[in-house]
């Protein structure tokens, strides 16, 4: 590999570790603080990048084909969140896995969105740098954004949602409203990853986002330690990085994130930041 | 004024009448008691005042307006308050968080207000007070899931004054509590209603709500038996039979 090559490899790494931090905080944000399963997060990472892609492609300014994405993934969270208020835990990790498999089941129909043949030839208008430069900036931002929620009211809010719905609501916290702040907060976020993607690849299918990328981006919370932000930050880096390094991982994935999973719910719940806390003492924001 | 009234309540399961045209009116400023036996239709009719279910029949009335179809939360928001049966402390929460989360009705009620505001420090104040009025404030800091049955008792009692509520429903207070605890979690409730709190008390222990309730109502298979000053009621024949046809903890009624 040259040294010009090597450098590409590690710059699309790079960026794509922070798409998946994007992704990752959102569905923490509806999972780990607010306490509501969600096995369909990549359905909203989709309708991102469909939702930007069009744009792009029909001529509107980048930025706001960006913005696009954000707000269509946003609203369709808006929509989840509402079917939220009507089942809890196992009936909502179906209901939201059925919603990752309706957008594949519509996207691969539908000729105007490309069918099975995806959207080709976005237009991109940044470099490799620009691309890898605007995910770890809004990365960033949304770590930032993360640990002010949990410092905030809203974060205590959505705390007293997870642990107890009904001592919350008797206490005139407004559960419907915060579960559905949660989903439009994490699904926007999901969309602007989305939108990123799209516009950095230039084609995309509807196989990128698929239930094995929803169990994935789950994997990276779960690993890291859900509800943590920084947990968060460190699972998602390295199941990035670990496909790239073991090469036959890819194959393998569902096993591997499964597998990953299954142990990490048997040895430590709290994820790498539970054994941190376990091992200093220190409890990881 | 009458602060809480229930109109001509009815609510049937599976075609089961589990309360059949219930009216009840408490005035702003009473401490009354609400007994009857197991299966009595008590905790349904709670549940039917509180929102957390809706009659098939008749409406709740709350300072006057019609709350029938209000969510509970914004019940809790104009301060109608109530407590679990069964503790229900957010575990994971120190007793003071527990109670400042209630303290912060203000800046919660909005999700994106809420998102603004990070300073904690008056909700604190005001929880650490609530605590110190209730005894507990020793265990301020610790997690409710570490502390015993008595302080969650007071904690939930804590966290339902921080809504500053004008109505309390309490749903058995006592339950669970050794006789000396439930002695001093009843002189507690009515220094509350001195207060100026109203106060709707479920109550199995007898002994203790004929104590301190001012005035009772008995419900029996879904339906008011009787109404009044506890002594006169506890001593009329139907509502004796009432408790020993359907309880066989005959020892409590007679007690009482």
């Amino acid at each position: 590999m040259s040294e010009g090559n090597r450098w590409t490899t590690t710059l699309s790494v790079a960026t794509f570790a922070a798409l998946n931090v994007i992704l990752a905080i959102g569905l923490n944000l509806i999972s780990g603080f607010c306490g509501q399963v969600s096995l369909g997060h990549a359905a909203f990472y989709g309708l991102g990048a469909y939702a930007a892609a069009l744009a792009s492609v029909a001529g509107v300014p980048f930025p706001l084909a960006i913005l696009g994405g954000v707000l269509v993934a946003g609203a369709f969270g808006i929509v989840v969140g509402f079917a939220a208020l009507r089942v809890r835990e196992d009936f909502l990790a179906i209901v939201t896995m059925g919603v990752g498999f309706l957008f594949l089941g519509v996207v691969r129909k539908q000729p105007w969105l490309g069918a099975e043949m995806g959207i080709a030839k976005i237009p991109s208008p940044l470099d490799k740098w620009g691309y890898a430069a605007l995910a770890i900036g809004a990365a960033a931002a949304l770590v930032l954004l993360s640990l002010h929620v949990r410092r905030s009211w809203m974060g205590r809010a959505f705390g007293a949602v997870a642990q107890d719905e009904d001592a919350a609501r008797a206490i005139g916290i407004d559960v419907a409203g915060y579960k559905i702040a949660a989903f439009f907060i994490g699904t926007a976020a999901a969309g602007l990853a989305g939108g990123i993607y799209a516009h950095m690849t230039q084609l995309i299918i509807p196989d990128t986002f698929n239930f094995i990328q929803s169990i994935t981006i789950l994997a990276m919370v779960v690993i890291g330690g859900i509800g943590s932000t920084y947990g968060v930050v460190v699972g998602a880096i390295l199941l990035t990085l670990m496909p790239e390094l073991f090469r036959f991982i890819n194959d393998y994935k569902l096993l591997v994130y499964g597998a990953l999973l299954l142990a990490v719910m048997r040895f430590s719940p709290g994820g790498l930041a539970g054994l941190v806390q376990r091992a200093f003492g220190v409890r990881l924001a | 004024m009458m602060l809480l009234v229930g109109e001509r309540l009815s609510i049937a399961f599976g075609g089961v009448h589990a309360l059949e045209d219930v009216s009840l009116a408490v005035a702003a400023g009473e401490l009354v008691g609400l007994i009857g036996p197991n299966g009595a239709g008590k905790t349904t009719l709670l549940r039917l005042l509180t929102g957390i279910l809706a009659p098939d029949a008749g409406r709740v009335l709350f300072e006057g307006r019609d709350v029938t179809r209000m969510p509970i939360h914004r019940r809790a928001q104009r301060g109608f308050a109530l407590t679990h049966q069964i503790v229900r402390p957010f575990r994971d929460m120190t007793l003071a968080e527990n109670v400042m989360m209630a303290a912060a009705g203000e800046v919660t009620r909005r999700p994106w207000r809420a998102l603004a505001a990070v300073d904690a420090r008056r909700a604190r104040e005001r929880a650490m007070a609530l605590l110190a009025r209730l005894g507990i404030a020793d265990a301020a800091d610790k997690p409710a899931r570490h502390v015993p049955l008595g302080y969650l008792k007071r904690m939930q009692a804590a966290r339902a004054l921080a809504l500053e509520p004008r109505l309390l429903l309490l749903d058995e207070p006592l339950a669970g509590l050794n006789a000396a605890e439930a002695a001093r979690f009843a002189d507690l409730i009515v220094e509350l209603n001195a207060g100026g709190i109203t106060i709707l008390l479920v109550e199995h222990n007898l002994g203790e709500v004929t104590r301190i309730a001012r005035r009772l109502l008995v419900l029996h298979n879904g339906s008011l038996l009787a109404e009044g000053e506890p002594r006169a009621v506890m001593a009329r024949g139907d509502v004796r039979g009432a408790y020993l046809g359907a309880e066989a903890d005959t020892g409590t009624a007679a007690h009482a």
